[in-house]
């Protein structure tokens, strides 16, 4: 945890109480998306991620310094988007948790025959990213919750395995899964928007 | 060790993480070097990921900010009011 993170909580603890919109102000975005990635609506998102503000704020003097703050904040919104999902869902269905790697698939990525036309400039097209977060969204559960956390959150391996409840060699698969049916998916969508310049055999040198 | 294809696919995700071994990863390297298939995808997997990590892409509702500071500044004040746990009042 960062030296002035840690002077923060401190402070705050003995006081000085409005600091905590200070506090909170660079993970805003992080316990957002988090809610997103679990109960994938945005209004619901948004309820999600104030609560777990709320409640991050009540319990401030649980948060024990050994762990990093922005996980432990992620364990709460976690755990606040399961409950909303839970409700949602009248406590019917199964459980994220108990979701297990059942997903018998291929995952492999997609092999791209003249991907050098797929120039960096690409990446700038609104319609890429439209095609980005529908391809998220429409992840299995948990294998968007674990590329959520690790590629848009950049929490490393350890901590996302301590955020989910689940085993680090989980997080690694799930991630790979993730990313590669995301490559997949997005695939066709590079070729198809890339302006064709070049064949792959008579790529210039 | 000579590596096919459908090796590296295995492991692009924890070579991109520079997480694999330093042995699979002169492997991998030496594959890619002469592969443009493989090369090919782990540049676009590349390519996502760095759309992924790039504001733009995933944008928080307009306001979200403002209404989440005016919710935690009404609790604030709540909680100014209420004495503290053990606290003699």
């Amino acid at each position: 945890m960062e030296t002035n993170e840690a002077g923060l909580i401190a402070r705050i603890e003995a006081g000085e109480k409005e600091l905590f919109h200070e506090l909170i102000q660079p993970y805003e975005r992080m316990v957002y998306l988090t809610l997103l990635s679990i109960v994938k609506n945005e209004t619901e998102a948004e309820d999600g991620a104030q609560e777990t503000v709320i409640s991050a704020y009540r319990h401030l003097a649980s948060f024990r310094g050994d762990a990093k703050f922005s996980t432990w904040l992620t364990t709460i919104a976690i755990n606040e988007g399961r409950k909303r999902l839970r409700k949602a869902k009248n406590a019917a269905e199964e459980s994220i948790e108990e979701e297990v790697e059942a997903h018998v698939g291929d995952y492999s990525p997609a092999p791209l025959t003249d991907w050098r036309e797929i120039p960096l400039e690409a990446l700038e097209r609104k319609e890429l990213r439209e095609a980005l977060r529908v391809a998220v969204a429409e992840l299995p559960d948990i294998y968007r919750q674990v590329f959520t956390l690790r590629d848009l959150e950049e929490l490393n391996v350890e901590e996302t395995a301590q955020a989910l409840g689940i085993n680090p060699g989980a997080v690694k698969v799930r991630l790979h899964r993730a990313r590669m049916m995301l490559q997949k998916r997005l695939v066709p969508f590079l070729k198809t928007t890339a302006p064709a310049r070049r064949g792959f055999f008579g790529r210039a040198l | 060790m000579k590596l096919d294809c459908k090796h590296v696919w295995e492991h692009i995700s924890e070579y991109i993480d520079g997480s694999v071994e330093a042995k699979l990863r002169e492997d991998i390297e030496r594959h890619l070097e002469h592969c443009e298939i493989c090369s090919a995808i782990l540049d676009s997997t590349r390519n996502i990921l760095i759309l992924t990590a790039d504001d733009r892409t995933f944008e928080l509702p307009v306001g979200y900010s403002k209404r989440l500071h005016e919710r935690l500044k009404e609790e604030i004040e709540k909680s100014k009011q209420e004495p503290r746990v053990g606290e003699p009042e």
